[in-house]
């Protein structure tokens, strides 16, 4: 579904203040796989995200998608971005965000508007639809962007750390929504975050990877039972060791 | 509650304050401060005294007022609108507004009184002189101020319209002229007071034959003050009006702007 | 757009910035040059760019037109001057005094929407069109943007900052000279740079309604209504003017972010 080979990016090369974020990085997701990718904080996590999605162009190796090299953004992949204040329109009810990027499917008004009240309720905002964003809280913002990445029907979705800017509440509730949207939707998810209780309690599959520039030290299945629970599966033996053990490449590469 | 107090308080001092200007000009008896009943009862005689077929307006006003409320509309219209379109398409290449940024900022340090001479003398006195006139004047702050918006868009919100692939017309449409729009509002703002200035201003020269500013300029040579003062309290009237009406606006327009900042702050 | 376009890191240098916008200006100007010489425009109109700046270097060299520019100097220094002096204080005093602002609202509201060219001929017949007569109106038009951003920065402060100072017996001057003003400095300094665009359109627009005496307007209205009409002189003279607000604005600016530092950082502007 999705390979990067050999990728690397360098901002500002040929400066002296270039900076190496990603180098020699490979990796390849399954169709269908939810793979969360681990890593400590700065280390070049969301410029990975951002060569997979197209949004910049890396200065070394590629990413094939259904071996399409990607060269601008491919029209099967949504994003969610962390901030969701500032990626959902502030001036469109919380329906025309969820609508708009449907304007690039051949669907009529009426269509895009079924399929965005489709998506709303799929994240339980059946009736927000006429809100607009700022009048919701911040869970529910990320509610809409993950509802807007659903409507959009894409066959790989991106979540660049969607939960980092919710309270703990909130996280848990939003990372039930993602296991319960993933079983009712065919896609693969690509989810990327720097809690590792997160990366292993959501993803099928961890990758780790090294502090800038970064590169994959990691990469373990997670064979948990089903389904998840907030409570059980976090107590789970194989959960502590799991978590454990991604903390170790965590922690071991953070320090070096 | 509070709001009504606040109210009746404020016009209770507006009410004080006015009878202390009339007793002041009383007691003063200057010819140069005619008491604010002489200015009122002149404001009345002069524009507001008509039949009832014109709204009781009088051939002065139909005279003076209309053509200058006109012109200024036609004025503020046009270079609104251009200073909107010019200002979106510059906003939308950092390099062409890099070029033409020094430029623009010449054009706009320029006060416009300082031009006026030169509309005159390419197009001679009259309305077009005064249209083209009021629409440079104000048209430099609408363009600056709408570029600015269209560039300062929310990154996040332009990767966005790229993950979701919208087409570049939906993009202009939809993400960058309502990012532009606080802005262009604020560059609107100081254009409509800008070219109630600039109206007043080209009437004031000698060549026009009617509206305020010449309405002015005849007391003037006439020495007639409360005609003078009249002409004065109905441009701050007016200068009043057209804000509150420009807030109205902006207020409807920009109801998810100022909502979404109050709850940020 | 381009992927390029929105990768966040392509910053562009100041070096380049400055040579980006001095090559707009050259092109301006030989657009200027081609239409005027071509004759897509009537030469009369559009003098070449050429002759214009040839023109203005000229001027520099005339006695009469020294005496024309230093006059409006002086005014409008002058009624910008007196402008923040009364604004100033009369904001600090309607800012922090909550009963003396509902007081006078009402005036200010009623004073600030009349267009302050409507004044010119009043004050002409109150006090002459002399130097004077140009000061007052830049005094009066001037005052507003100052007013308002002052007492707009008063109620900015934060109200820790000052409570803490209270706490420790500091009086109400105290905690208006030390926290309040500081605090609403960057606003007020805003407020004059805006007002120094003002003052220079009342200077002018007094000087040409006064069409007598020495002034840049005075200069630029007599080339205009002079048979044939000296356009070269105009333009060289709004050149000047240009000039000159462009450098008071940049200059103005300049020492706001120098004094300021402090403010756009915790406002989370580039420095």
């Amino acid at each position: 579904m999705l390979e990067i080979d050999n990728l690397s990016h360098v901002y500002g090369g040929g400066t002296p203040n270039a900076h190496h974020a990603i180098e020699g990085l490979n990796l390849s997701v399954a169709a269908g796989e939810l793979l969360c990718i681990v890593g400590p904080s700065g280390c070049g996590k969301s410029t990975l995200l951002r060569s997979i999605a197209g949004l910049i162009r890396p200065t070394g190796g590629q990413v094939r998608i259904e071996g399409q090299v990607v060269r601008q953004t491919p029209d099967n992949l949504a994003v969610v971005f962390q901030d969701y204040s500032r990626s959902l329109f502030p001036w469109m009810s919380v329906e025309d965000n969820v609508a708009l990027p449907l304007r690039r499917r051949n669907l009529d008004k009426r269509q895009r508007q079924e399929a965005a009240k489709e998506a709303l309720e799929s994240v339980g905002l059946a009736g927000a639809a006429r809100k607009y964003p700022f009048q919701l809280s911040g869970g529910m913002q990320q509610r809409v962007a993950i509802a807007r990445a659903l409507a959009y029907r894409p066959t790989l979705m991106l979540m660049d750390e969607p939960f980092g800017s919710v309270d703990a509440q909130t996280r848990e509730d939003l990372e039930d929504l993602v296991l319960q949207v993933r079983g009712h939707h065919q896609m693969t998810i690509v989810l990327i975050t720097h809690d590792i209780d997160e990366s292993v309690y959501v993803g099928d599959r961890v990758v780790v990877l090294s502090k800038a520039p970064a590169h994959v030290v990691g990469d373990l299945k997670v064979h948990l039972p089903g389904p998840r629970d907030q409570i059980s599966t976090r107590e789970h033996p194989d959960f502590v060791h799991l978590r454990a053990e991604v903390g170790r490449l965590v922690r071991g590469h953070a320090t070096v | 509650m509070r709001g009504t107090r606040t109210t009746v308080f404020r016009i209770t001092v507006l009410a004080v304050l006015v009878l202390v200007w009339e007793a002041a000009t009383w007691l003063a008896g200057s010819a140069f401060f005619p008491p604010p009943s002489t200015i009122v009862t002149r404001m009345h005689a002069m524009w507001f005294s008509g039949p009832f077929a014109t709204l009781f307006l009088t051939d002065a006003a139909i005279g003076d007022i209309l053509p200058s409320l006109g012109r200024m509309a036609l004025g503020f219209a046009g270079g609104a609108l251009a200073g909107v379109v010019l200002g979106l398409a510059l906003g939308l290449s950092s390099r062409v507004y890099d070029y033409l940024d020094g430029v623009l900022q010449f054009l706009r340090a320029i006060p416009p009184p300082a031009l006026v001479t030169v509309f005159l003398v390419v197009f001679g006195f009259g309305l077009r002189m005064q249209l083209a006139f009021i629409m440079f004047s104000i048209v430099w702050p609408v363009l600056l101020n709408t570029a600015d918006g269209a560039r300062s868009v929310e990154p996040l919100h332009l990767q966005t319209s790229q993950v979701f692939r919208l087409s570049r017309g939906e993009r202009l449409r939809r993400v960058v002229l309502p990012s532009a729009l606080p802005k262009m509002f604020a560059g609107l703002r100081l254009a409509l007071s800008l070219s109630l200035i600039v109206m007043v201003f080209s009437e004031l020269l000698p060549g026009t034959t009617n509206g305020i500013g010449f309405q002015l300029t005849s007391a003037y040579a006439t020495f007639d003050l409360p005609a003078m003062w009249a002409g004065i309290v109905l441009l701050g009237v007016l200068g009043y009006l057209l804000n509150e009406v420009f807030l109205v606006v902006e207020r409807r327009v920009l109801a998810w702007h100022h909502a979404a900042q109050q709850v940020v702050i | 757009m381009s992927a390029e376009t929105l990768a966040p890191l392509r910053p562009v240098s100041p070096a380049t910035r400055w040579s980006r916008r001095a090559a707009g200006a050259l092109a301006f100007a030989a657009l200027i040059e081609l239409v005027s010489r071509t004759g897509l425009a009537d030469r009369e109109f559009l003098p070449p760019a050429t002759e214009i700046v040839w023109r203005a270097v000229i001027l520099v060299t005339d006695a009469d037109f020294r005496t024309h520019a230093l006059t409006s100097l002086l005014a409008w220094a002058i009624g910008l001057a007196v402008a923040a002096l009364i604004a100033v204080p009369l904001g600090l005093l309607l800012g922090s005094v909550p009963l003396i602002d509902a007081a006078t609202r009402s005036v200010v509201e009623f004073l600030r929407p009349i267009p302050s060219v409507a004044l010119i001929p009043l004050v002409a017949l109150v006090i002459g069109t002399g130097l004077q007569h140009r000061v007052a109106l830049v005094v009066y038009a001037s005052l507003w943007p100052i007013l308002y951003n002052t007492m707009y920065g008063l109620r900015g402060v934060d109200p820790v900052a000052k409570e803490s100072l209270r706490s420790y017996g500091f009086g109400p001057l105290a905690v208006l000279l030390r926290v309040s003003l500081p605090s609403a400095a960057p606003f007020i300094a805003t407020g004059v740079r805006l007002a120094a665009g003002v003052a220079l359109i009342l200077t002018v627009s007094t000087e040409i309604v006064a069409g007598r005496g020495e002034g840049i307007g005075v200069f630029i209205f007599f080339a205009g209504i002079a048979v044939p009409a000296r356009m070269d002189a105009i333009l060289a003279g709004v050149f000047w003017v240009g000039l000159f607000g462009v450098l008071v604005n940049a200059l103005l600016v300049a020492a706001e972010r120098r004094a300021f530092r402090w403010h756009h950082a915790q406002r989370g502007e580039a420095g």
